[in-house]
C-alpha cells in the first residue's frame, strides 16, 4: 500500500495550519514526522485518516483519489491511528479490550474461549507474552503500546500511525518496541512515525519529513541528514523584533531550589531565580518542568531537597500556604486549573486576595471592586466589565484574567507555565510587556514555554530539563534555539553549561 | 448584539427571579381557588411549617454549592431531639440541653464532612451510611419509642422555641428569619462565601488559587448539621415529644427547596434567596391543596411533578 499526500492544506477559521504539505508513506518503510508542537503534525495525520477534510490537495491511496469519512473509514481501509494517550478502558481485560465492539459470538452469547485464543496469537505474533485476563490498568505502558499494535494487527492495518509511541516508554521497552516495529515491517506493514525524540528517528526510520509552521520543509532520506540539519530544520525561523527589549537587573536570590527530587518524576533539581529576573524553562513535553513547579507551590510532594524563599527555607504543604509567602503560580491549563469560569472576573481575580479584603468578618466590596477596576484596567483586560463571567473571554483575556490574580495578590515570585498558550499575537505582547513591568518591579519570574522563541526572546537565563532532569542552565545571550534544542532532546555534549 | 444581551438578561432573569414569578403565580392560584389563603392566620400557618424544612433547606444549599449533597440531615434531626428531649425529661436545665443538642447536630455534621473532605468519600454514599447511622442510633437511645414527659411540657423556654411568640409572630418563624440572615450575610458577603462558591465552581482552580478546599468542606457540612439540629428542636419543641422516625423524607424536601431555589446540584451557582423561595413554594403547595382537601396521595404527586417543570426549566434556560 502507498499513501500519497499532494499539496494538503487547512485553515481552522483565521488560523492557516497547513499549506501545501506533501507526506508520502509506503508498505514496508518507516518515515517519520517531526516538528514542533503546533507545526501541524496531528492536523495532517487528522486529515489522512478522514478525522478533518483539507481544504486543497489529494490523497492518493495506491494511486487512487481517496477520501476517509473518518477513522473508522481509515481502520477499515488497513490504517490505524496509534495515539499517544491511549483510550483504554482500564478496569476492562486485555482480551475485553482487544475485542471492544468486535465481540465474538457464538450462539448470541460471548464465544470467550476464542477471543482468548486469537488475543493470544496476535500477541505472540509480536513476540508477547502476557496474561489477557488481567485489567489492563495493572500492565506497564509498554505493555499496553504492545497491545495497541496487536489491535492494529486485529483490523489487518497496512500503514500504523503512532504519535509518540516511547514518550512513557522505558529504555527496555522502547528496544522491544524497535524490534517490533522492525519484524512488522519486514512483514510489509508501513509506518508513520511521529517522535519528538531524534535519536530515536535515526535508529527506527528510513525517511524523515520535518514540519514547521505547517509546510513540510524537509524531506530526505535518513542517512542523508544529521542531527543538527534536523533541529535547524525544525526551529530555524526569524524572532524578528516580536518581543519586548529587556533591560534585566537581577537583585537578590529571590527563591532558591538545592537537589529537589521526586522519584520517577525528578530529580536533582537545583537553581536560583533572581529578584527581577525571568528565568525560563525550556524542554519537551513531560521533561517534568511543570512537575517541579507543582512541586514547589505545595500541590504535589516532594521526598528530598530544599526550597528558599529570600533565603529563608519553606516547604509548602499546600498552594495556600504559598500564596501566604508571595508566591504565584499561573497553570499552564487556564481552563481546569486557573479559572472558576462561571464566576465573574470579579470574583475570579479576586480569589486569591481575599482574606485581605475583610473588614469586620466581611467583604469590603468598594475595596475590592477598585482593586479589580485597578487590574483589569492595568492589564487592558477585554471586556472590562468585572461582573463579565470568566468563562465568555477569549484565550488572551482568560489568561490575563489569571495573570491579574496574581499581580493582584502580590506575588514576589511568579511563575507561568505557558503563559501564552492559545493566546492571540496582539495579548501576547501585551503579557510580555506585562512580564517586562513586574521584573522593573524587582518581581522574580519563572516562565515555562514550549515555545523556544519565546524562550529566547523574554528570558535571561534557560533552564533546560530532559526526563525529570535539568540539563543545565545557560545564559540566553549566548543561548542558540539549536544549542536549547540539544538539550532538550538530551544531548549534552555540545552545550554549554552554567550551574548557577 | 442587541438580541444576544437580549437573550443574556431573559436569562440571567429567569435564573434570578423564575422561583419568585414561580411563587406568586402559585399564591394566585392558590387565592382564586381558596380564598381562606391569605387570611394571616393561615399565612402565619404556612410560615410556620414552612419553618422547619427552610431552615435545613438553608443549610443544605452551602453543600449543594460545593457540588455535594446531605442525606443525613433528618436522621441528624431525629437524633438531636431525641437527644435533647431526654436530657429535658430527665432534669437537665433546658438552655443547657438546647445547646447540647445543636452541638450534637454540629458534630454529626462534622462527622459527615471529614469523611467527605479527608476520606475522600462521595457526599451521597457518605451520608447515606451516616443517614442509616445515625437514625439507627436514634432507635438505638429511645429503644424505639417517643420521648415525652411532663418536664417537656413545663420548661418555658423549650416550649417557647416550637410554640412561643414574639411579637405575635410564632417564635419558629423568628428563628427561620434570623438563621436566613445569617447565612445569607456568611454566603454573600463574606471571604468564606466565595470560598463556597469557588469550591463548587472548580475545586482545582479555588485550590491552587489559596482556598483551603477540605476546610472549606467540613465546616460547611458542620454548618449544615447544625442547621438540621436547629429545626430538630422546633419540631420536639413543637411536639413536646421526640419520635425515632421524625424527620424521614426531610432531605428531600429540603434539596428540592434548594433546586427549586434555581441551585445548580452541580454546584457554583446559586443563593440563598432562592432558597427560601423554595421552600415557600413547596409550603403554598402542602398548604394549599390541604385547604382544597386534596389527597396527600395526590400531593406527592403534584410536588414531584412541580419539581421536574422547575428543573427542566432551569435546564432549557442555562442551555440558551
Amino acid at each position: 500500500m502507498k499513501i500519497e499526500l499532494q499539496h494538503i492544506s487547512k485553515s481552522f477559521g483565521a488560523n492557516q495550519v497547513l499549506t501545501g504539505v506533501d507526506f508520502t508513506v509506503e508498505s514496508g518503510s518507516v518515515h517519520a514526522l517531526v516538528g514542533e508542537n503546533g507545526a501541524g503534525k496531528s492536523t495532517l495525520m487528522n486529515i489522512l485518516t478522514g478525522l478533518h477534510k483539507a481544504d486543497g490537495g489529494t490523497m492518493l491511496v495506491d494511486g487512487q483519489p481517496t477520501t476517509f469519512t473518518g477513522p473508522l473509514d481509515a481502520e477499515q481501509h488497513g490504517i490505524s491511528f496509534i495515539h499517544q494517550e491511549m483510550n483504554n478502558f482500564l478496569q476492562m481485560s486485555v482480551v475485553d479490550n482487544m475485542f471492544l465492539n468486535k465481540e465474538l459470538r457464538h450462539h448470541g452469547l460471548l464465544d470467550e474461549a476464542s477471543m482468548r485464543k486469537q488475543a493470544q496469537q496476535y500477541l505472540a505474533q509480536l513476540g508477547t507474552q502476557l496474561d489477557v485476563d488481567a485489567p489492563i490498568g495493572t500492565l506497564s505502558v509498554g505493555r499496553q503500546q504492545m497491545i495497541e499494535i496487536a489491535k492494529s494487527l486485529m483490523t489487518d492495518a497496512k500503514i500504523i500511525i503512532m504519535d509518540e509511541p516511547t514518550a512513557a516508554l522505558t529504555e527496555k521497552e522502547i528496544d522491544q518496541l524497535f524490534t517490533v516495529v522492525r519484524r512488522l515491517q519486514q512483514q510489509g506493514v508501513g509506518f508513520i512515525y511521529i517522535s519528538h525524540r531524534l535519536e530515536e528517528i535515526f535508529e527506527i526510520a528510513d525517511t524523515v519529513t520535518v514540519m514547521r509552521d505547517g509546510v513540510a520543509v524537509s524531506s530526505a532520506a535518513t542517512k542523508d541528514v544529521t542531527m543538527a540539519g534536523l533541529v535547524h530544520d525544525m526551529v530555524g525561523r526569524d524572532m524578528g523584533d516580536f518581543y519586548p527589549e529587556r533591560h534585566p537587573t537581577p537583585g537578590k536570590v529571590a527563591l532558591s531550589v538545592k537537589n529537589l527530587t521526586e522519584p520517577g518524576v525528578f530529580r536533582d533539581i537545583s537553581f536560583a531565580v533572581h529578584e527581577g529576573e525571568i528565568l525560563a524553562f525550556s524542554g519537551l513535553m513531560g521533561a517534568g518542568r511543570t512537575e517541579v513547579m507543582r512541586a514547589i507551590f505545595g500541590i504535589d510532594r516532594y521526598t528530598s531537597g530544599t526550597v528558599e524563599l529570600f533565603g529563608a527555607p519553606v516547604h509548602f504543604k499546600s498552594p495556600a500556604q504559598a500564596i501566604a509567602h508571595k508566591l504565584g503560580f499561573l497553570t499552564e491549563n487556564r481552563k481546569d486549573e486557573g479559572l472558576i469560569l462561571a464566576d465573574s472576573l470579579h470574583d475570579n481575580i479576586v480569589l486569591p486576595s481575599i482574606n485581605g479584603f475583610r473588614h469586620h468578618g466581611l467583604i469590603d466590596t468598594k475595596a475590592t471592586d477598585k482593586f479589580v477596576s485597578m487590574l483589569v484596567d492595568r492589564l487592558t483586560v477585554h471586556p472590562a466589565d468585572p461582573a463579565a463571567e470568566a468563562g465568555s473571554l477569549s484565550g488572551g483575556n482568560q489568561q490575563k484574567v489569571v495573570l491579574a490574580k496574581w499581580v493582584g495578590s502580590g506575588s514576589q515570585v511568579l511563575i507561568l507555565d505557558e503563559p501564552t498558550r492559545g493566546v492571540d499575537v496582539g495579548a501576547k505582547r501585551e503579557i510580555y510587556d506585562l512580564m517586562n513591568e513586574l521584573t522593573d518591579r524587582h518581581v522574580a519570574i519563572i516562565m515555562i514555554s514550549s515555545d523556544l522563541p519565546e524562550v529566547l526572546g523574554m528570558s535571561d537565563r534557560i533552564a533546560v530539563m530532559y526526563e525529570g532532569r535539568l540539563m543545565g542552565i545557560v545564559p540566553t545571550q549566548t543561548a542558540t534555539q539549536e544549542s536549547v534544542m540539544t538539550l532538550a532532546t538530551g544531548n549534552q555534549k555540545e552545550a554549554v553549561t552554567n550551574g548557577n | 448584539m442587541a438580541t444576544k444581551s437580549a437573550k443574556f438578561n431573559l436569562r440571567q432573569f429567569i435564573a434570578k427571579l423564575g422561583p419568585l414569578v414561580a411563587l406568586i403565580l402559585l399564591v394566585i392560584l392558590v387565592t382564586i381557588l381558596s380564598p381562606g389563603f391569605l387570611s394571616p392566620t393561615n399565612l402565619l400557618n404556612l410560615l410556620r411549617q414552612v419553618s422547619i424544612n427552610a431552615v435545613i433547606a438553608f443549610g443544605m444549599t452551602f453543600v449543594i454549592l460545593t457540588g455535594g449533597i446531605d442525606l443525613s440531615v433528618g436522621s441528624i434531626l431525629a437524633l438531636s431531639g431525641a437527644v435533647t428531649a431526654s436530657m429535658i425529661t430527665s432534669g437537665i436545665p433546658s438552655p443547657l440541653a438546647l445547646l447540647i443538642g445543636l452541638a450534637l447536630g454540629a458534630i454529626f455534621g462534622l462527622i459527615n464532612g471529614l469523611l467527605v473532605a479527608y476520606g475522600k468519600a462521595a457526599a451521597f454514599i457518605a451520608t447515606l451510611a451516616t443517614m442509616t447511622i445515625y437514625r439507627g442510633a436514634t432507635y438505638v437511645f429511645t429503644d424505639g419509642n417517643p420521648i415525652t414527659g411532663a418536664k417537656m411540657n413545663n420548661s418555658f423556654l423549650f416550649q417557647y422555641v416550637g410554640r412561643g411568640y414574639l411579637f405575635g409572630i410564632p417564635f419558629p418563624i423568628i428563628i427561620m428569619l434570623v438563621a436566613y440572615v445569617i447565612l445569607f450575610v456568611l454566603l454573600h458577603k463574606t471571604a468564606f462565601g466565595r470560598k463556597t462558591y469557588a469550591l463548587g465552581g472548580n475545586e482545582t482552580a479555588a485550590y491552587i488559587a489559596g482556598v483551603k478546599t477540605k476546610l472549606v468542606t467540613v465546616i460547611i457540612f458542620t454548618i449544615n448539621g447544625l442547621m438540621a439540629a436547629a429545626a430538630g428542636l422546633i419540631q420536639t419543641s413543637r411536639l413536646s415529644s421526640a419520635q425515632p422516625d421524625a424527620g424521614t423524607g426531610y432531605e428531600m424536601d429540603a434539596i428540592a427547596a434548594v433546586v427549586l431555589g434555581g441551585t445548580s446540584l452541580a454546584g457554583g451557582k446559586g443563593r440563598m434567596f432562592g432558597t427560601l423561595i423554595g421552600a415557600l413554594i413547596i409550603g403554598t403547595l402542602n398548604n394549599g391543596m390541604n385547604l382544597l382537601g386534596i389527597s396527600s396521595f395526590w400531593q406527592q404527586i403534584v410536588k414531584g411533578i412541580v419539581i421536574l417543570i422547575a428543573v427542566l426549566l432551569d435546564r432549557k434556560s442555562s442551555k440558551a
